[in-house]
Parts: C-alpha cells; structure tokens; sequence
C-alpha cells in the first residue's frame, strides 16, 4: 500500500506540515502555539523548560503517563499495520481492543489463582477474543469477498454495545463498571508507581516490547510472514506462486486482532483495574491508524510513531491546563493521517514528474 | 394504536438524517469515490448548524432552522472538498483519507466550540425545528395520525429527495454518466466525459447532502452539538447505503428500518415480551443485520463495480 521512495522523509514532512498548519490554527483562534509545545516536550520527557533551574522543573510523573499512554496505541498500530502488510485494512482494531479487554477482565473477575498464571492467562484470552474478532472480517473477506473495510466498521460498534453488555453481565457489576480484578490478574505495579511520581505505569511494557519484536519477527524472518507481505503486493501473482491466499487473509486478520487484544488487557489490567461500561469509541483503534501509516507498517515505524501519539494524546490534560483546547491534540494526529496518506498522492506527482524529464531527455 | 403511531412517527424522524446522509454516500459510491467520511461530514454539518441557530434566532426567527441546515449543508460541501481532492487528485487511499477526515472532524469542532463559547459545546439554542401537525393531510385517519402529526417537515425533505435521486440517478443524462463513472470510468473518459469532473460532482453532492442531515440531526433530536451529537449515525448511513443495495428507495426502506431499531429501546418496556431483552441487543441490530446483508449480496455485485478504485487515465 505505501511505496518505498523515502517512507521517513515523506514522514517526517507529514508531521512538519500538521504541526505549521497546527500552529495557523492555533494563532488564528488567539492562541500561541508556544504553549502547545511546551505542553508536549514537557509531556515527552517530564521536563518543564519554562521552569528550567528551579527545584521541581522535572516531573517523572508525566514520563510514566505518556508511557502508560503510548502502550496500547502501539499494539493497535501493530494490528493495523499487520493487516496492511497483507494489504487489507483493518479499521476494526477499535472494536478489537474493546473485546480483548472484556476477555481479560472475564479472566480477572471469575478466577482465583497464583499470579504466574493468572496474568498470562487474563492476557492471552485477550488476545484471542481480540483474534476471534479480527477473524471474523478475514474469513468473510477470504470465503465471500466481503469488504474488511465496512464489516469491521460495523463490528466495531457490534462490540461496543456486546462488550457493554457482557461487562454488565457479570457478577457484581453495576451500570458503570464491574468489580475490582483479582489483584493477582493485574499488571500494576506499587515498584513502577513509586519512581514515576505515582504515574498510571504498569508492566504492560513488556508486553508490548515483546509483541513489537513477535511482529517484526512473523513478518520479517518467517515463510509465513512472506506469504502474507506477497499477498498484500499481489494477490493474483501470490495465488500463482501456490499460496493459499484466502487462508492467508483470515490469519492475517486474526492476529491482526490479537494485537488489538492485547492493547485491550493492557487498558483492563494496567491503566484500570476494573472492566468499565463505555459510553462511546476512545480512540485507541483509530490512534492505530495513524500510528501505522506514519510508522511504514514496520516494527521501529509503530514504536516511534507510537510515542508521538501517546505524547499527543497524553499531553491534552496538560494543554487544557494551560488554557489551550485540548481538541488540538486531535487536530494534529487527523492532520499526520492525512498528510501522510497525501504523501501516496506526492509520491505519484514525483513519478509523473520523473517520467516526463525521462521523456524530454529521450527527445532532446 | 397509540403506541404504533407514535412508534412509526419516531421512526421516520429518526430515519430522516440516515436517509439524506445515506443518499449521499449513494451518489459518492455510484461515481466511484468511497466515502466513509459522511460521519465527520455531518459532524462538520451540525456545528455550523448548531453554531449558527443560537446567534441568530432573535434575528430571523422561524426561519432560522432552515438557514441553519442550509449553511450545515454549505460546510459539509466544502469539507467533502478535502476528501475529493486528497483521493481524486492526490490519489491517497480513500478509507484513510475518509478516516483522517473523521477523526479531524471532531477535532476541529470541538475546539472551535472552546474558542467561540468557552465550553465543549456549543451554546443551547431555545427551539430546533419544531414538530408540526401538516394541515388537511394530518386529519386523514390512520395515515394522518402514522405520517403526518407531530412530525417535522424535514422528513419530507428526506423524502423529497428520495424521489429526486432516483430521478436524477436513472432518468437524466448526468445520472448515467456519474453511474458509468463507477462502473467503468474508462468507457465515461472513452466518449469525453472527465471521470475526474463527475467524481468530483459525486463527492461534493454527498457532503452537501451529509453536512444538511447533520444540521437536521442536531436540530431536530438535540438542544446543542456536542462531541456525541452524531454519535455514529453517519456509518449507520453507510449501513443503509449498502443494506438498500445502493439504490435510492432501498435507502428509504434500509433507513426507516435502521431509525426503527435506534428507538426501539424507549418502547421496548412497554411490551412485555421484549422488556426482558437488553438495550445493547437492539443498538446492535444495524450492523449485525448489516454484516448478514453483505454476506447475502456478495455472490451478486450489487455495489458499484469500480467504486474504491483509482482510475489512472494514463493506464487505459
């Protein structure tokens, strides 16, 4: 789906322009666009420039933040991406993330056992009700045909109010949330707490360290992983060369889902310890959108890009204190959306233009 | 009967911003160009709408809704300008283009609900539109009490232009050549018509139609937009487009259907059989029964053949 020429470049130009067009926003409204990235360096690294050389000018707690922050959006960019490399679009990692996080909270609220196996457990249930979720567009897209695009759409919102339901369902919940996970299914750590300045940080990390280095592994390194990269180049020529290309598509979504999963029991177990009923999308699906196009689809791509969004989207509380709106958070990661999807556009402008000096060369 | 009537008139005004958005969506499809953007273009509809109302009702009074839709329908028009000249012109993905659109469009709105009213919200308006008993045809028994009392008029608009698309759509020249345009744009280009004119047609109809229902949601079922005002119904839209098999009086049946299941929860208690079912069950209904219907076309090719497709005029 993306071309080669450059991915970072035309990245990094992405992310210029959003944050100009940005700051014009911001200056048109009456806002200086200096607090907006203050804001944002001091979200990213603790830091407050402004308060430089007096005694509290590092805050660890908003290091912790934006990392607790930036963990799901990553595996959702890695879910998005996976299914990209296989050229299908998987706009469906939102309703994944809300399925996977009901799987672990189910795990963490009806059993009782030794954490060794609990929080491996609360985790892979996760990540296989995120996998079944995403199974479901892949095998109907493999056997009939049907458009990942808009079944995904629709099983997102099939999620929120099934995920609202089951949530409900168990026992001891009330309208708004269930009750307290068993303390041993949870990631949370007093340790992780206690040097971020009470952050939300958890050992949720790992996990996502370990699924980056799992993706770039299965993509990169296995036949399997070659398989899925040809039939998202060519999928007649993959047919060809004797891959089962349905097949292929109905994992490729799977673990696409199982990604997604897991940014789910990251929410449950790590950010929250409880299973909440939500009133309306919270965005760690689309974040994964973005995060993927801007990240090329690859592994380091997701983890940088993941930490731009996270800082993003963890900066906003920072930003709404500090008098601007907190929506331009917002505003900036739909701009890099766009820009970088222009980006496509620019390439096939430089094509065009290269061509034509090819052809005026070829004449003179 | 009670109870059916106003069943029934909820419905239809319900129904009435999945039907226009949705018809939309049919002229963007049938030229070629996926839009799943509608939702933010409604978004971006009934900001305006909803920015504009509480302004001026002092100043024009009745009227005020109308010219409120009116300008709702102006911004989702020029917004869908975006989408049209990323995917036409710039050739970008059109669901990531549509994405980034709908991500922007709650963006955008709500900061400039914080810049104008210091809130997340846009200020309370005293009246919408306001439900009307239509004169003569209200006193029709039955049909009278089904359809037209305690309506508002714009159901008729969405029903106006149902009819209006359908004619446009299969009678007149424009129609088959945008239709052509998303079946097979290299036959439109063949005989001189520019694929790239009608497609921009196509996208620019769907916001304006998306940016009116928008203005029409969140001035007939709202008191102020706020960050939920669409909550979802423009992909419900889509739901529609495709459950009435991108066909203008499918559209109308697919999106009555779909305005029925969003309130049938509110009557769901008065019926004892199914007072025992869950809320969540019948918001889900549109997109299960939607994923069904795609399963049930897809031997078929209902759908637009080239709609989501790129077409490169130098590879003909």
């Amino acid at each position: 789906m993306l071309k080669k020429r450059n991915h970072l470049t035309l990245s990094l130009i992405a992310i210029a322009i959003s944050f100009v067009v940005a700051s014009i926003v911001m200056l048109l409204s009456g806002i200086n666009p200096k607090i907006f990235f203050l804001s944002l360096f001091r979200t990213m690294t603790g830091v407050n420039l402004q308060a430089i050389g007096k005694e509290n000018f590092f805050n660890a707690r908003y290091l912790g933040e934006f990392i607790q922050i930036s963990l799901p959006i990553m595996l959702t960019g890695l879910s998005v991406g996976f299914a990209f490399r296989t050229g299908l679009f998987n706009i469906g990692a939102e309703g994944q993330v809300i399925i996977g996080g009901v799987g672990a909270v189910i795990i963490g609220v009806l059993f009782k056992l030794p954490w060794i196996i609990h929080i491996p457990l609360a985790i892979l249930v996760a990540a296989l009700f995120g996998a079944f979720w995403g199974w479901i567009p892949g095998i109907l897209k493999a056997k009939f045909g049907v458009s990942e695009v808009v079944v995904t759409i629709m099983l997102n919102y099939t999620a929120l109010y099934l995920g609202n339901y089951l949530i409900k369902a168990l026992p001891g919940s009330d309208n708004q949330k269930t009750v307290t996970l068993a303390s041993s299914a949870l990631l949370q750590s007093d340790f992780l707490r206690s040097i971020t300045g009470n952050s939300r940080l958890h050992w949720g990390f790992i996990v996502v360290i370990l699924a980056l280095i799992i993706y770039h592994f299965i993509i990169e390194k296995t036949t399997f992983g070659y398989e899925l990269r040809a039939v998202g180049f060519n999928r007649d020529a993959a047919e060809y060369g004797g891959i089962k290309v349905s097949s292929r598509i109905a994992y490729s979504m799977a673990i696409a889902g199982a990604f997604a999963g897991l940014a789910g029991a990251m929410l449950s177990l790590g950010t929250f310890d409880y299973g909440r009923v939500i009133g309306a999308f919270e965005n760690y699906g689309f974040d994964g959108i973005a995060v993927a196009l801007l990240g090329g689809n690859t592994a380091l791509g997701v983890f940088f890009s993941g930490l731009l969004f996270g800082g993003l989207k963890s900066s906003q509380s920072l930003m709404q204190a500090s008098g601007i709106p907190l929506e331009i958070a917002n505003i900036v990661s739909a701009l890099i959306i766009l820009f970088v999807a222009m980006n496509n556009g620019l390439d096939y402008v430089l094509d065009r233009l290269e061509a034509r000096k090819r052809k005026k060369n070829e004449t003179n | 009967m009670k109870l059916i009537s106003s069943i029934v008139t909820l419905s239809l005004i319900y129904a009435t911003p999945i039907i226009i958005t949705a018809l939309g969506g049919l002229y963007s499809e049938r030229s070629g160009i996926v839009n799943i953007a509608l939702e933010g273009i409604m978004v971006v509809g009934a900001f305006v709408a909803a920015t504009f109302t509480p302004l001026n009702e002092a100043v024009f009074g009745n009227w005020t809704p109308w010219i409120a839709i009116l300008l709702g329908a102006l911004a989702g028009g020029l917004y869908s300008l975006i989408h049209a000249f990323v995917s036409i012109d710039l050739r970008a993905d059109q669901v990531i283009s549509g994405t980034a659109l709908n991500m922007l469009s709650l963006g955008i709105t709500v900061y400039f609900c914080q810049i104008f009213f210091n809130q997340q919200r846009t200020k309370t308006f005293n009246r919408g539109f306001v439900k009307t008993n239509v004169p003569l045809l209200s006193d029709i028994p039955i049909i009278g009490d089904l359809f037209f009392k305690r309506m508002y008029y714009t159901f008729y608009v969405a029903l106006a232009l149902v009819i209006i698309t359908a004619f446009i759509l299969k009678r007149t020249r424009f129609g088959l050549r945008l239709r052509a345009s998303g079946e097979h744009p290299s036959a439109v280009d063949s005989v001189g018509v520019s694929v790239r004119k009608m497609r921009y047609i196509g996208v620019l109809i769907s916001g304006l139609l998306a940016g009116l229902s928008g203005g029409i949601m969140v001035l007939t079922q709202a008191t102020q937009f706020t960050a939920g005002s669409i909550h979802g119904i423009g992909f419900i839209s889509l739901a529609a487009l495709i459950f009435g098999r991108w066909n203008a009086y499918g559209v109308l049946g697919a999106s009555i259907f779909f305005g029925f299941s969003q309130i049938f929860t509110i009557f769901s208690k008065d019926i004892p059989l199914l007072a025992s079912v869950p809320a969540e069950i019948f918001k889900a209904v549109p997109y299960v029964l939607t994923i069904i219907a795609m399963l049930i076309f897809s031997r078929k090719n209902v759908g637009p053949k080239a709609s989501g497709e790129l077409y490169d005029v130098s590879k003909r």
